[in-house]
């Protein structure tokens, strides 16, 4: 595996953030801190359904998958007892399964494009209902919390939001661990085999892809990453709600961010991921804190800066449809020496 | 025993019958010609062969072994291997990595990584398409598709080439350079070729029989000779230099 420049030096840098946060905004380090652990968790969870996404298999189903990660993990341990470390599995395993059992019919039937979305969406709104329906288990909309396991750090319970610093070298190696699991597949024959499907599923199926068996492969990788996620996502924040890790709306988010980054590079979801915790943070910061527009919306207010981010994603997938990363890698391909096309006489 | 043997072959679309008790057996190492005006059912029938269609009705043996209403992936993986009338590149992907994935992926065993890029070069070198890695589909004349499909076929390894209408599209001295090249895929590598195609003059001078179909049923069936002078075939479909 070839180092790249840009990993020799981005290393390093995310290595040594904590200190570099903790000299820079010592005060206000524990909310920097957050935001970046938060950046990092989306960004493995976006990256998980990237590998999906970049085929055409829009799902709008991944907040069930980040829901049964979180939930599963959470109810075991609150009603079994169960340690996270083998709750998280369990979840995960139970994403997969969900994922195989809504993705086959899917695939076999070749559901695709907007077909595929919308019972992809169905499947999160089932997933929703049931969280909210088990209420006495689950807290219903309100939401649940993991039984605290002692005061601080908990390795058996994997309880580690106390301490930042720990939460973040966690959620970093989390992050390389997707980016590690991204860059295998990019470097697969399936990649290749599913973008052919992609394209042209009989003509994959004519050189003898079994595209519904390729297809399932990388659903269940997206599935089992974005439980993952779900699942890191609750033992962080303590709490789990069905609209914070589960629902339409984290599908929705999920879905804008990779676009908004970029499906097609490595590191486009994670840079989904800065952009859209940056800008929403920046403008509830913003928007509600400013007296003038206070004076002028009153309590709604509240809701501007959500408006503005919705009005600004879609502004940004109009006219950057292959995400921030993408544009500015194309950019700097254009500029620099691009590749001699072969001869057309050659090629006649 | 012949390597693929059609029997009884039927297709229907709801109340057409695209195919109808259609039988013709294919030895080892021939070049098949299956000819027939628009309609007569020739690409339905290589549809059902290559697994893309479902039969309604009889049986298509391989190596004697049923594979009718096998997926096209197992077809494949059998040993079956297929052109495209209107050629169908994965644009996305490069010359080089189109056909590798067929050679990775169009084996039962499944060719290994190492092996699959060395296939694919062998099968672009073939054709005479460039085995540069950098290679893109875009920009490619009708003749270069062409061979790009026939290049991610023969990575396949097949035993049996169905080649749909090679020779559409092409000028003449492309014609005669594809008629050839078949002609040496079945000479140098022993691949057993069913051809369908429009182009009476070239495929007549290449192929050892004709298969000839009309209204989803076979009318005639040997050498193209015999083809040329059967009345039925010129009235349906050779015509004469009158009808011209």
């Amino acid at each position: 595996m070839r180092v790249s420049r840009t990993a020799l030096i981005g290393l390093p840098i995310l290595i040594a953030l904590p200190l570099i946060v903790h000299l820079l905004f010592g005060g206000s380090e524990k909310y920097y801190l957050h935001l970046l652990i938060q950046i990092l968790i989306w960004s493995f969870i976006y990256t998980g359904w990237s590998l999906m996404g970049r085929f055409g298999l829009t799902s709008l189903g991944h907040g069930a998958f980040t829901g049964i990660g979180a939930y599963a993990t959470v109810l075991l341990w609150n009603y079994a007892g169960l340690t996270p470390w083998l709750g998280v599995p369990v979840a995960m395993v139970i994403a997969v399964v969900v994922a195989l059992l809504v993705g086959y019919p899917c695939f076999h039937m070749r559901i695709t494009g907007h077909y595929f979305a919308l019972l992809t969406l169905a499947l999160t709104e089932f997933i929703r209902l049931c969280i909210v329906g088990l209420r006495d288990y689950t807290g219903g909309s309100l939401g649940t919390q993991p039984r605290r396991y002692g005061d601080g750090v908990s390795l058996y319970a994997m309880q580690f939001e106390p301490d930042r610093v720990l939460s973040y070298y966690i959620v970093l190696t989390l992050w390389l661990v997707g980016l590690y699991i991204w860059w295998r597949v990019d470097r697969s024959m399936d990649r290749f085999a599913l973008d052919a499907a992609s394209q042209d599923e009989e003509a994959a199926a004519s050189v003898g892809i079994n595209v519904t068996r390729e297809k399932l492969k990388v659903t269940a990788i997206s599935a089992a990453m974005c439980a993952l996620g779900g699942a890191i996502y609750g033992q962080y924040q303590m709490y789990i709600g069905p609209d914070t890790i589960a629902g339409l709306s984290v599908s929705l988010n999920i879905v804008f961010a990779c676009i908004a980054g970029g499906l097609w590079v490595m590191l486009g979801p994670t840079v989904g991921a800065v952009f859209t915790q940056v800008l929403s943070e920046v403008l509830r910061v913003s928007m509600q804190s400013s007296v003038t527009l206070q004076a002028l919306f009153g309590s709604a207010v509240l809701a501007l800066d959500t408006l503005i981010y919705g009005l600004l994603l879609i502004l940004f997938i109009i006219y950057m449809p292959k995400g921030i990363l993408g544009a500015l890698l194309e950019k700097r391909e254009k500029t620099s020496s691009a590749p001699t096309p072969p001869s057309r006489a050659v090629l006649r | 025993m012949p390597l693929l043997n059609v029997s009884g072959l039927s297709k229907r679309f709801g109340a057409l019958r695209a195919v109808n008790n259609v039988s013709f057996a294919v030895e080892e190492g021939e070049i098949l010609g299956l000819i027939g005006p628009n309609g007569s059912g020739k690409s339905t029938t290589f549809n059902c062969i290559a697994g893309l269609y479902t039969p309604s009705g009889g049986s298509i043996l391989f190596e004697g072994a049923e594979i009718a209403g096998l997926p096209a992936n197992r077809v494949c993986h059998k040993g079956i291997g297929r052109t495209f009338q209107i050629p169908r590149p994965f644009r996305n992907l490069t010359l080089l990595e189109n056909v590798a994935l067929s050679a990775y992926f169009g084996q039962d065993r499944g060719a290994t990584r190492a092996n699959c890029w060395r296939f694919a070069e062998e099968a672009l070198a073939l054709v005479g398409l460039p085995t540069d890695a950098r290679a893109v589909t875009d920009g490619l004349g009708a003749a270069a598709l062409k061979k790009l499909e026939l290049a991610r076929a023969l990575a396949t390894q097949p035993r049996v080439l169905l080649a749909d209408e090679s020779l559409n599209g092409l000028d003449h001295s492309e014609m005669e350079q594809a008629a050839d090249m078949l002609n040496r895929i079945r000479r140098e590598k022993g691949i057993t070729i069913v051809w369908v195609e429009h182009i009476m003059g070239v495929l007549m001078r290449v192929v050892d029989r004709v298969v000839v179909l009309d209204h989803g049923e076979v009318i005639f069936a040997g050498p193209p000779k015999d083809a040329q002078a059967n009345a039925r075939v010129v009235e349906v479909y050779l015509g004469t230099e009158t009808d011209a």
